[in-house]
């Protein structure tokens, strides 16, 4: 389909603006525009039918199943974006004066208190922008703690599994900290000797995801805390993976001292195609001082914005976080209550009735019970057939699905990565888990068919090499150039992720 | 629970599949001593109706721009946000998708990121933008990291007259990059590139903002060329609404432009989310941080676009990424896009000179002392109230007014300065208005 640059003409235009008896603006001529930006040009109807064509070929949970792993693909309930509109929130400009934000600053405080008890920890900071900025903070307010004791030289190491999503990594490097890696064992816990022979005076802390990435709930979690707070590091809870375990097992009492939460996961923020996200640090009572300013205090009937913060961070985004995100979200969980385990409950039960029925199908690396989601191996469709994880991937489209997330977990080869969600009926989970079956039949008696797969999506698989070797970022107008006629660069890459 | 599908003959069919007796027994492997043994202490649930009733309720104590006459300003603008945004906001296609990783399942968001990437390339001059950052905070911590490793120094330069939220973020980037901050105090509200030379020596970049935090129009081709001259990285922080009447920086020697999107396409939402835009000469493409979508073709031939250069990033390059960012803020960014399509190049030319027009007519008409007399000011400007920016704001408030941010907040020796912001969305009565509050 074309871009809308390559529907524009020069002199329509779709906005109109108030005009008023006004001189016009002076600005320096060595300051003003030469050439205008080609922006599209456009009327309203042409623009409205450019962009429903558009979402006409996106694939939301809005239009079907999205088992994407470690994402947390669920309904977002459009009560919220009612809610999220109210002018009392939508038009609120961040730097009013605390009297004129009571309604946002309870919301807030009201939310911080939710995220402690589900937590089981002390403190909140809303303020991080996405899980990624929730670690990053994490890791922050851990440098910001040995410094505080006199340890910032000495404690230069932060330990993640091997299972780790690839934010891990990259935070512990932007925090300026140096990596270890710890190993897996034999049922998918982290590996304790490992652990042992690698936690030491040394070490700042550790980050984990639990239950982990492989969807297996550590068994050896007090062990894991007992490490490394006899070290006196600390344990760090990456929130990805929370919906397994709202009121069912607290990060907190599990000894960890910090978690990011995933708003965007866990709590129904939209995902919006990529975003926006909304990553909450929760911290034990130690670590409260050094949380970003400012938070929102209660004193009495009134709230307020901390900024009276001297051991703070600092702000790690402007104003006091992604506000809209924490109207959906506390809309979320109000409509919830207590019966938030609930949420948790039907999250493990859905992603263990899908794993008891393709376990016989697909190689199953860990023989256990899953949390709310779990890792098959194709590789037995690979050694058998030549078939792997993406064909299978590709071909779950031509089913109406989203496939799952897909080489992730990197300790697992082929690894098909399957979330549910709570929210899905069981028809679906069966209408899914029956193509999964027919999938690998078909590798059987037509794997050709299904290295070509998707034939049933608006356009075959795409070539990235080609993508990243041209790195065409940008459409060039007059000089764009045509890939059409250029050969084809090489095999598709198999896609990895890290959600 | 009206968001789960589940029934009791579903919950026993699935136990009996799994061949379990209850669902507590999913949970065999959290560790007894570990296992939450009481209910949540959260307030009771409330049905739709209660829930909109209660956040009615909590949204009614708020004090938003359509209550009170507002020219609050300083970073986050109530510009007018066109019907199309909240329509194609709506789809639920884009709404409750997430980053495009199966592109065949996604063309329509890919092409939406690629058609944005290059609309903030149109209007900063640069060769390459991502698929958007966190907010204008965030990208100016991005941009430092770019120029560390792009010039191996450790130093930056950040100008006074940036945006204090900006700079207070960099600030607490800085350690955790290994980075040093220095910075560059004003003249008279504007930054003197003589200050900037010095400063610039051995820095890995130096970040002005145009226009200025002040609203101020800063020299800023001889502020990209100091920079240029001290091989310093020239980044500067933007106002898209601004780039239809400002010069591109990429038109004055920049090396990376950033920005906060939220005045095109976004409301104010006390604060986000909102979109920031990163972009930059092709020469840094692969140390460009978070996603981009490229152009290719699919095994037929045909036009396609997928995520690319993907070996910058943290679920690939692992501890040696660019950044760990995952989300971006694709829906905020594609706010832009439709916005800025709704506009177009003549009609983002006219907004701003709207407000230009508007905030000169306001400069004359409240009659008070401007802090910057000298300057030539874009849709902001300083003015001294005459007593303590606080109790002009109050004084104002009362009457239904919000005046403008107390720049005391932020600078020493600005007890009286009120920083005034004018949208399109005031007219010259409102104007009027204005003048007549600050008066009394």
């Amino acid at each position: 389909m074309k871009l809308i640059f390559e529907k524009s003409q020069a002199g329509r235009t779709a906005g109109t603006l108030p005009s008023y008896d006004l001189p016009p603006a002076e600005v320096p001529e060595e300051l003003r525009r030469g050439e205008p930006p080609r922006l599209p040009e456009l009327a309203e109807p042409e623009i409205v039918r450019h962009f429903t064509a558009l979402a006409d070929r996106t694939f939301g949970v809005d239009t079907g199943f999205y088992p994407l792993g470690s994402c947390t693909m669920k309904h977002n309930p459009r009560v919220n974006e009612r809610v999220v509109a109210l002018p009392g929130f939508r038009d609120l400009h961040p730097l009013q004066e605390e009297d004129g934000a009571q309604g946002a600053l309870e919301l807030m405080w009201r939310l911080q208190e939710i995220l402690a008890e589900v937590c089981g920890l002390h403190a909140v900071s809303l303020q991080p922008a996405a899980g990624s900025q929730g670690e990053l903070t994490g890791l922050m307010l851990m440098r910001a703690y040995f410094a505080d004791r006199g340890e910032a030289e000495q404690r230069k190491f932060v330990i993640t599994a091997d299972t780790a999503h690839g934010t891990n990594p990259a935070s512990v490097t932007m925090a300026g900290f140096e990596l270890k890696k710890v190993e897996t064992d034999a049922r998918g816990n982290l590996d304790l000797d490992d652990l042992r022979a690698k936690v030491n005076e040394e070490t700042a802390g550790l980050m984990l995801t639990n239950p982990s990435t492989l969807g297996l709930f550590d068994e050896h979690i007090e062990e894991v805390a007992e490490i490394f707070h006899g070290a006196g590091a600390l344990l760090y809870y990456d929130g990805a993976n929370l919906n397994a375990v709202c009121g069912i097992s607290r990060p907190g009492d599990m000894g960890f001292d910090i978690v990011h939460i995933n708003l965007h996961k866990t709590f129904s923020q939209p995902h919006g195609g990529g975003g926006p996200g909304g990553g909450p640090v929760a911290v034990r009572d130690i670590l409260e001082p050094f949380l970003p300013a400012p938070t929102v205090i209660r004193d009495g009937n009134e709230f307020l914005l901390d900024y009276n913060r001297p051991k703070s961070i600092g702000k790690v985004r402007g104003y006091t976080g992604p506000f809209g995100v924490f109207v959906r979200s506390y809309a979320f969980i109000r409509a919830y209550g207590p019966e938030l385990r609930r949420m948790s409950e039907v999250a493990v039960l859905n992603a263990n009735y899908m794993l008891s029925r393709l376990k016989s199908t697909y190689d199953l690396p860990f023989e256990r019970l899953c949390m709310h989601e779990f890792v098959l191996s194709a590789r037995n469709l690979k050694r058998d057939h030549g078939v792997n994880a993406l064909d299978v991937a590709k071909r779950l489209m031509d089913y109406g699905f989203h496939p799952p997330t897909i080489y992730f977990p990197l300790i697992v080869p082929e690894a098909l990565m399957i979330e549910p969600t709570e929210t899905e009926p069981k028809e679906t989970l069966d209408a899914f888990c029956d193509a999964m079956e027919k999938i690998a039949a078909e590798a059987a008696s037509d794997p050709e068919m299904l290295k070509e797969a998707p034939h049933r999506r608006p356009v075959r698989r795409l070539d990235e090499v080609k993508a990243a070797k041209r790195a065409i970022v940008k459409y060039g107008f007059d000089q764009h150039p045509d890939l059409r006629g250029e050969r084809a660069e090489g095999e598709t890459v198999e896609a990895q992720k890290g959600a | 629970m009206r968001y789960l599908s589940l029934t009791d003959s579903d919950q026993e069919a699935m136990l009996a599949a799994i061949g379990v007796s209850s669902i507590d027994e999913l949970f065999q492997d959290i560790p007894e001593r570990v296992r939450f043994d009481r209910p949540l202490d959260l307030e009771p649930a409330l049905s739709e109706p209660e829930l909109v009733a209660h956040l009615e309720q909590l949204a009614g104590r708020n004090a938003h721009t359509g209550r009170e006459l507002s020219f609050l300003g300083a970073g986050i603008y109530d510009h007018y946000v066109p019907a199309i945004v909240d329509a194609i906001l709506a789809r639920g296609e884009f709404l409750t998708a997430y980053t495009p990783y199966q592109p065949e399942m996604s063309q329509g968001v890919l092409q939406a990121i690629f058609e944005y990437q290059t609309v903030i390339c149109e209007l900063t001059g640069m060769d390459v933008s991502n698929a958007s950052g966190y907010d204008g905070t965030t990208v100016a911590a991005d941009a430092c990291y770019v120029a560390k490793h792009t010039t191996g120094r450790t130093k930056v330069v950040l100008t006074e007259a940036l945006n204090p939220q900006v700079r207070q973020v960099v600030k607490t980037y800085a350690p955790g990059f290994g980075l040093e901050v220095v910075e560059v105090p004003h003249t008279d509200g504007i930054t003197d590139p003589d200050d900037v030379r010095k400063a610039a020596e051995d820095a890995a970049c130096v970040i002005f903002q145009q226009p200025n935090f002040f609203g101020c129009l800063e020299p800023a081709p001889e502020l990209a060329a100091v920079a240029n001259e001290a091989e310093a990285l020239a980044v500067a922080h933007v106002d898209p609404v601004s780039l239809g009447v400002l010069e591109a920086p990429g038109g004055y020697g920049c090396a990376i432009a950033i920005g906060e999107g939220q005045g095109a396409g976004n409301y104010q939402s006390y604060g986000g989310p909102h979109y920031g835009f990163i972009a930059m000469r092709s020469d840094y493409i692969r140390r460009m941080p978070g996603r981009i979508v490229g152009e290719t073709t699919d095994t037929a031939g045909e036009r396609g676009y997928v995520l690319t250069l993907q070996t910058r990033e943290q679920h690939i390059r692992r501890e040696k990424a660019t950044s760990n960012i995952t989300t971006n803020q694709t829906l905020l960014a594609l706010a832009g896009l439709a916005h800025l399509s709704w506009l177009g190049p003549q009609g983002l030319r006219e907004l701003g000179e709207t407000c230009m027009s508007l905030a000169a007519y306001a400069k004359d008409r409240l009659g008070l002392p401007l802090v910057f007399p000298d300057r030539t000011t874009f849709k902001e400007f300083a003015v001294r109230a005459g007593r303590p920016a606080e109790e002009a704001i109050r004084a104002a408030r009362e009457q239904g007014v919000h005046p403008g941010y107390a720049l005391k907040r932020d600078y020493s020796g600005m007890e009286d300065a009120l920083l005034v912001c004018v949208t399109e969305k005031r007219s010259p009565g409102d104007i009027d208005r204005l003048a007549e509050v600050l008066a009394a």
